[in-house]
């Protein structure tokens, strides 16, 4: 690995319009992301907050190669997703994961936990079932999950536990960043306080660059690194996490307030 | 898969009948194209347990019939020609699956008499082995068409719902068009077009192919509404973005949920293809003489004479009501519970 | 919008057909063929027929030697008489107990009915024919089928029609007890729906009468979805009309088509399914048109 580039996952001018409605009659524009540049250096945690319908979901999705940006360009470890040919970008993309809001929905309840965190390597193709066997346990017991449990179904644990599995699935195929969107909402606080020092203890065990994805701004503060504001697909600040803990209990009159849940994105905006 | 005890049940019924009809051959006392001319349209067969000085036996059996004097076409009983009912009796020959012969007989009686449990039809054939050896295929006909009109809904299903688009809609306006139109006016158009005289194994596989082209649309459109939620589960995203191509997330995630709709329409759908074939081959249109279906068993009685007075050619008919209410009775049983329980 | 796509589908989905049929007819005389200019290739027939079919000519039947669109017309009217009255006394039968029943007072309503429709439902309609003709056959209440007596035709109009009545017992019977149960449970379902919304549920709290409630509130907003099966139930109900008509000697379209088909007859049997078809199509459009005036959230869905 080449120690060059400093930053692990870069976005640069991304835009994404969302267009909805047929083409003859009622088409609604949303301009999700509005020329984003973002910048997530290595081994750090860059922490992304905004209201609800401000783009940070659509930007993790382009980041990871859900969605499409219309414009802009996205570069991983100093290589550019663009100018990579298909095989190669696809191969690449899967330096990034990304770990959903809701563990409920993000494993399949007729799975069970092992083939749940083996998926990836199932899709891989590379291993051998012994192989797979072994590395998605050794995952499991990274993240505390004892691997005497592989055979229970997702409706058997409870939602920290959950939300651990999901992490592991994302980390077996050793990605170089993780992207997590709102990973702490539905936990009590001292499961989150759990999840947090996990994924601080992975980060420097595995080298791992973050970038949270979050309404929480007390834990947010207290995890990350640097903290980036997004409001109506732009980003309009960015600072490192002790200045805009500062700010914030300063200012009350910032960008977001934890827990709003504001209308749904496409419904909001007059359609810029 | 957890079924209730009722649905247990009702499994458990149903494969009787399933297996009742396999080995047809076997309960059945006669082969299907003996004639018996002289015994046209008798009534069904009186059994006794006691015999002609009024005794009880255990034994059944059953009495010689002989032309009432003075009347057409009618039977009487000769008390004093009775015949024991024996079992396991060799018999004509039959075959299982085309595959096992044999000449074994559940029960018969003695060459000088017959027995007719459900009487017999206007060429002296035993109505009660004609019943079981028809449905034989009039069941394989209603299953053969329900697994095919299932594949190809779920397969059509499936594709409008993963991929969206004008794929979509243009599957489902097509699915809107057959499931409005009336579906005995199309099947007589599709069988209009085709050769009339076609052999008994040619017109079963042709009904079941114009069965299945109808009734593709339900299935496809639950399977449908299965896949448009499936698809935008966050599992399903978080398996594209290990790599899984479309035929792996299809297969892997989006398909298992549709089972317990396949299994509900399946059981839902096999008695409405029996109907099919029943109405066809009564009509005339469907499996030919001298093949036993349900439905030409019945034929006979569009003729209001035989309908008046020979009642038991329309047991059949009613035999078809408890193997229909079995098979809705399941689907109620099978279904997630929501309508079952609002009732 | 629904049934303008349908429109445009329908007949071009069974001139399809027309396509299918290659020089089929075993009794193709050279002369039949001429005559009928079935000689000339294909495209052109197809156009040709299109032309003439257009303008009111619809062919000429083999087996009856007339013009074909006269013949269907006559029988379609019949066809139509027993299919419309059945819809009617269905959804007149239907809509109040399927009200009440979804209603919370006479519980007793609810599980008979349940009981009688699902014993309604296994029962298939050919059995149902067969069992009111055999009823008819024995008890002589009522005719068993065919469509006027021979004595009617000299006796006056009034005794025309009580005759048609009576005659039309027994088909009617067996449509209407044949589409009971899935019309029952639909308007069951749409009512206990409405019944459930919040704006019932605060209706009640103010006080309102229970029938009131349930007929001029529940009802109009269960009606979308009723409306839909309207349209669609009508193709079942043609369906199980031509099973009844062929049964019961009803002189429609049913017996029609079937002796065209064992007959070979070709243009009789287009014609009789064209006219299916437009007929579905027609009662599909009325259907979307009631819906439309009925439910105003449609004309407003494309702005909200």
């Amino acid at each position: 690995m080449d120690s060059a580039p400093t930053f692990a996952l870069e976005a640069r001018g991304l835009c994404k319009t969302f267009v909805r409605g047929r083409w003859w009659h009622n088409r609604l524009r949303h301009c999700a992301l509005e020329n984003v540049n973002l910048a997530l250096q290595q081994r750090t945690t860059l922490a992304l907050v905004g209201k609800s319908g401000c783009g940070k979901t659509a930007l993790a999705m382009c980041l990871v190669g859900l969605e499409q940006p219309d414009r802009g360009e996205i570069v991983l470890n100093g290589q550019s997703l663009q100018t990579l040919n298909r095989p190669s970008a696809i191969a690449a993309r899967k330096e990034v994961q990304l770990v959903f809001q809701d563990s409920g929905s993000a494993l399949n309840p007729r799975m069970s936990a092992m083939q749940i965190v083996e998926e990836p390597l199932v899709l891989c193709g590379k291993y051998s079932r012994k192989q797979r066997w072994d590395l998605a346990a050794a995952m499991m017991e990274r993240v505390g999950i004892s691997p005497k449990w592989s055979h229970r179904q997702p409706s058997e644990f409870s939602g920290g536990q959950k939300q651990r599995l999901a992490i592991a699935r994302a980390l077996v195929l050793q990605p170089k960043v993780l992207i997590m969107d709102e990973i702490f909402v539905g936990l009590d606080r001292s499961i989150q306080n759990q999840i947090a020092n996990l994924l601080m203890e992975l980060q420097q065990s595995h080298g791992l660059s973050y970038l949270c994805i979050s309404h929480n701004l007390g834990l947010v503060s207290q995890f990350a690194d640097r903290v980036a504001v997004m409001d109506k697909g732009r980003i309009v600040d960015e600072t490192s996490s002790s200045d805009f803990s500062a700010r914030a209990q300063g200012d009350s009159a910032t960008v977001s307030t934890p827990c709003q849940q504001g209308p749904s994105a496409l419904g909001t905006s007059a359609g810029a | 898969m957890k079924m209730s005890r009722i649905a247990a049940l009702l499994v458990t019924a149903l494969a009787f009948l399933c297996l009742t009809v396999v080995f047809a051959g076997f309960l059945a006392p006669y082969d299907v194209a003996q004639q018996n001319r002289k015994l046209a349209f008798a009534p069904p067969s009186v059994i006794h347990f006691a015999d002609a000085s009024g005794r009880i036996h255990l034994h059944p059996s059953v009495c010689a019939l002989e032309d009432r004097p003075g009347a057409f076409g009618e039977y009487r009983e000769n008390h004093l020609n009775c015949f024991p009912i024996q079992y396991l009796v060799r018999g004509t020959p039959y075959e299982v699956f085309g595959v096992v012969k044999s000449n074994l007989h559940l029960f018969g009686v003695a060459p000088q008499t017959k027995i007719f449990l459900m009487g017999t039809d206007s060429y002296g054939r035993d109505l009660f082995s004609r019943f079981l050896c028809g449905g034989q295929i009039s069941l394989l006909a209603g299953l053969t068409a329900t697994l095919l009109s299932l594949a190809v809904g779920a397969l059509l299903g499936t594709l409008a719902g993963y991929f969206g688009g004008w794929l979509d809609a243009s599957i489902m306006r097509g699915a809107e068009l057959f499931l409005a139109l009336p579906w005995l006016y199309f099947l007589f158009a599709a069988r209009a077009f085709l050769p009339l005289s076609l052999s008994a194994t040619g017109a079963f596989w042709l009904l079941i192919a114009v069965m299945s082209l109808v009734g593709w649309a339900r299935p496809a459109r639950l399977i449908r509404g299965v896949v448009l939620s499936s698809r935008e589960r966050h599992y399903v995203l978080a398996a594209r973005l290990f790599g899984g191509s479309d035929t792996y997330i299809m297969r892997r995630h989006i398909l298992p949920e549709t089972y317990s709709i396949l299994l509900t329409q399946a059981v839902l759908l096999i008695p409405q293809y029996v109907l099919a074939e029943v109405t066809l081959s009564f009509l005339g249109l469907g499996v030919a003489e001298p093949t036993p279906t349900w439905g030409n068993m019945l034929s006979t009685l569009q003729k209001y004479s035989v309908l008046a007075t020979y009642w038991w050619m329309l047991i059949p008919g009613l035999l078809l009501v408890p193997v229909f209410c079995g098979f809705v009775l399941l689907a109620n049983e099978l279904q997630p519970g929501r309508k079952a329980r609002a009732a | 919008m629904l049934s303008f796509v349908f429109l445009q589908l329908a007949p071009g989905d069974f001139f399809d057909e027309m396509r299918l049929n290659p020089q089929i007819s075993p009794e193709a005389v050279a002369r039949l063929h001429r005559e009928y200019g079935l000689d000339k290739p294909l495209p052109v027939r197809y156009f040709s027929w299109l032309k003439s079919a257009a303008s009111g000519d619809w062919g000429t039947s083999f087996a009856y030697n007339a013009p074909v669109a006269p013949l269907i017309w006559s029988r379609a009217r019949n066809t139509l008489l027993l299919t419309g009255l059945s819809m009617l006394l269905c959804w007149m039968i239907a809509l109040p107990i399927g009200v009440f029943s979804a209603g919370e007072r006479h519980r007793w309503i609810d599980h008979g009915c349940s009981f009688l429709t699902s014993f309604l439902l296994v029962t298939p309609d050919l059995l149902l024919a067969l069992g009111l003709l055999w009823i008819a056959l024995r008890t002589h209440w009522f005719p068993a089928g065919g469509m006027f007596s021979l004595k009617s035709a000299h006796a006056g109009s009034v005794a025309q029609c009580r005759d048609l009545a009576f005659h039309l017992i027994a088909p009617v019977a067996v449509l209407v007890l044949g589409g009971l149960p899935v019309l029952l449970r639909h308007i069951r379902a749409a009512m206990t729906d409405a019944l459930q919304t919040p704006y019932i549920r605060a209706a009640r709290s103010h006080g309102i009468p229970y029938s009131r409630l349930l007929f001029r509130h529940a009802l109009p907003a269960a009606s979308a979805p009723l409306v839909s099966l309207f349209g669609y139930s009508l193709g079942s109900l043609l369906s199980t009309s031509l099973l009844i008509e062929v049964v019961m000697n009803w002189p429609g379209l049913g017996p029609l088509l079937l002796e065209a088909i064992l007959a070979r007859d070709v243009y009789t049997v287009i014609g009789t399914v064209m006219f299916s078809a437009l007929f579905l199509a027609g009662g599909m459009f009325v259907a979307d048109v009631l819906l439309f005036a009925t439910d105003p959230r449609i004309r407003t869905k494309d702005i909200g």
